[in-house]
């Protein structure tokens, strides 16, 4: 296996990073709807925290796209 | 990689290109252009500055207008007020203008402006160098404001309040870590998200392109899904420009929210 492929092979398998985050936001975004059935009128002041959550996690799933690009261009 | 003849180049559409020449030369290597990019950022500032004066007329009963820039101007208000208190007026203006030059960047790189020939849409904050910039600006202030107001105790900031020092010592580098990775996960979020979607979307624009190419076979089989699906994440994009303007004026707030009320 020459190095272009095996980049190409890692890139593919960036992907699956990219993923798990899509898992990490969908499990903030669930839990934030569980909490918020429960106790509606609490819900519009965590809306902040929702979203710090929600940029954490999908930050992770960027940089494994990040990861991909530098793979496929370097 | 590339493109080979007749097939779409996802990358093709980040190109800047210098577009009332390119021979200001400071030094050697060195260039002062007026490129795409700044182009779409002189519309955005002009687009951004029409849609806040026409609001700012200050009637007591508000028309649409007025009502419009109020709600996003009471936004950002309730943005501060909610993450820094009382002291978070101040920077109002600032996350204002923040989220404002964001959200109608990232908006202005979805209108479909390629319908008319020979003129390329173009997203700037698709681009680090921008993104870097914003997010260094935002770093700054938090430093500027942090060491002018707490001085040398602006360090606390590492240190965790009421631990033992065999676990605070671990701590304080990991916070320092976080600290120093801030402006770098701030400006990498914001390229990496815009620049994702629109790769998205040209690799699907190429797909229809091939699909429909391909006979009627294949622009049935693959053509038309594609296209629907481009449609869906257009709709989603619209979605990720509000959301990745928005994250950036809340971290922001949060983080002068760290310089500014040191616990």
């Amino acid at each position: 296996m020459d190095a272009t492929a095996a980049a190409l092979l890692g890139a593919g398998l960036a992907a699956i990073g990219a993923g798990l985050a899509a898992l990490g936001v969908g499990n903030v975004f669930a839990s934030f709807l569980e909490g918020a059935l429960r106790n509606p009128g609490a819900a519009d002041s965590q809306q902040g925290r929702l979203f710090i959550g929600f940029a954490a996690a999908e930050l992770l799933g960027l940089l494994a796209f990040v990861i991909a690009v530098l793979l496929i261009f370097r | 990689m590339a493109a080979e003849e007749g097939k779409v180049d996802p990358m093709k559409q980040f190109t800047i290109e210098p577009l009332l020449g390119s021979d200001w030369q400071l030094a050697d290597g060195f260039g002062i252009a007026f490129t795409n990019s700044a182009l779409w950022m002189a519309i955005t500032a002009v687009l951004v500055t029409v849609f806040v004066a026409g609001g700012m007329k200050r009637e007591l009963v508000p028309g649409r207008w007025q009502m419009a820039v109020e709600s996003m101007t009471g936004f950002i208000d309730d943005l501060l007020e909610a993450n820094v208190g009382t002291a978070g007026r101040k920077y109002v203006p600032y996350i204002f203008t923040l989220f404002m030059f964001i959200l109608f960047g990232n908006l202005l790189g979805l209108v479909p402006v390629g319908l008319i020939p020979s003129v390329h849409a173009f997203t700037f904050t698709s681009h680090f160098t921008v993104t870097g910039v914003l997010a260094i600006m935002s770093f700054s202030i938090v430093l500027i404001v942090g060491f002018a107001k707490h001085g040398l105790h602006f360090f606390s900031l590492f240190w965790p309040a009421n631990t033992p020092a065999f676990l605070a010592l671990p701590i304080s580098l990991i916070e320092l870590v976080s600290f120093m990775v801030r402006p770098f996960s701030l400006a990498l979020r914001l390229f990496v998200a815009m620049m994702a979607g629109h790769v998205l979307l040209k690799v699907l624009a190429s797909f229809v392109i091939a699909g429909g190419s391909g006979g009627i076979g294949t622009g049935i089989m693959v053509g038309v899904p594609s296209f629907v699906l481009m449609v869906a994440i257009s709709a989603l994009e619209i979605l990720v420009a509000g959301i990745q303007a928005y994250v950036f004026a809340l971290l922001t707030s949060l983080y002068i929210n760290d310089a500014e009320n040191l616990h």
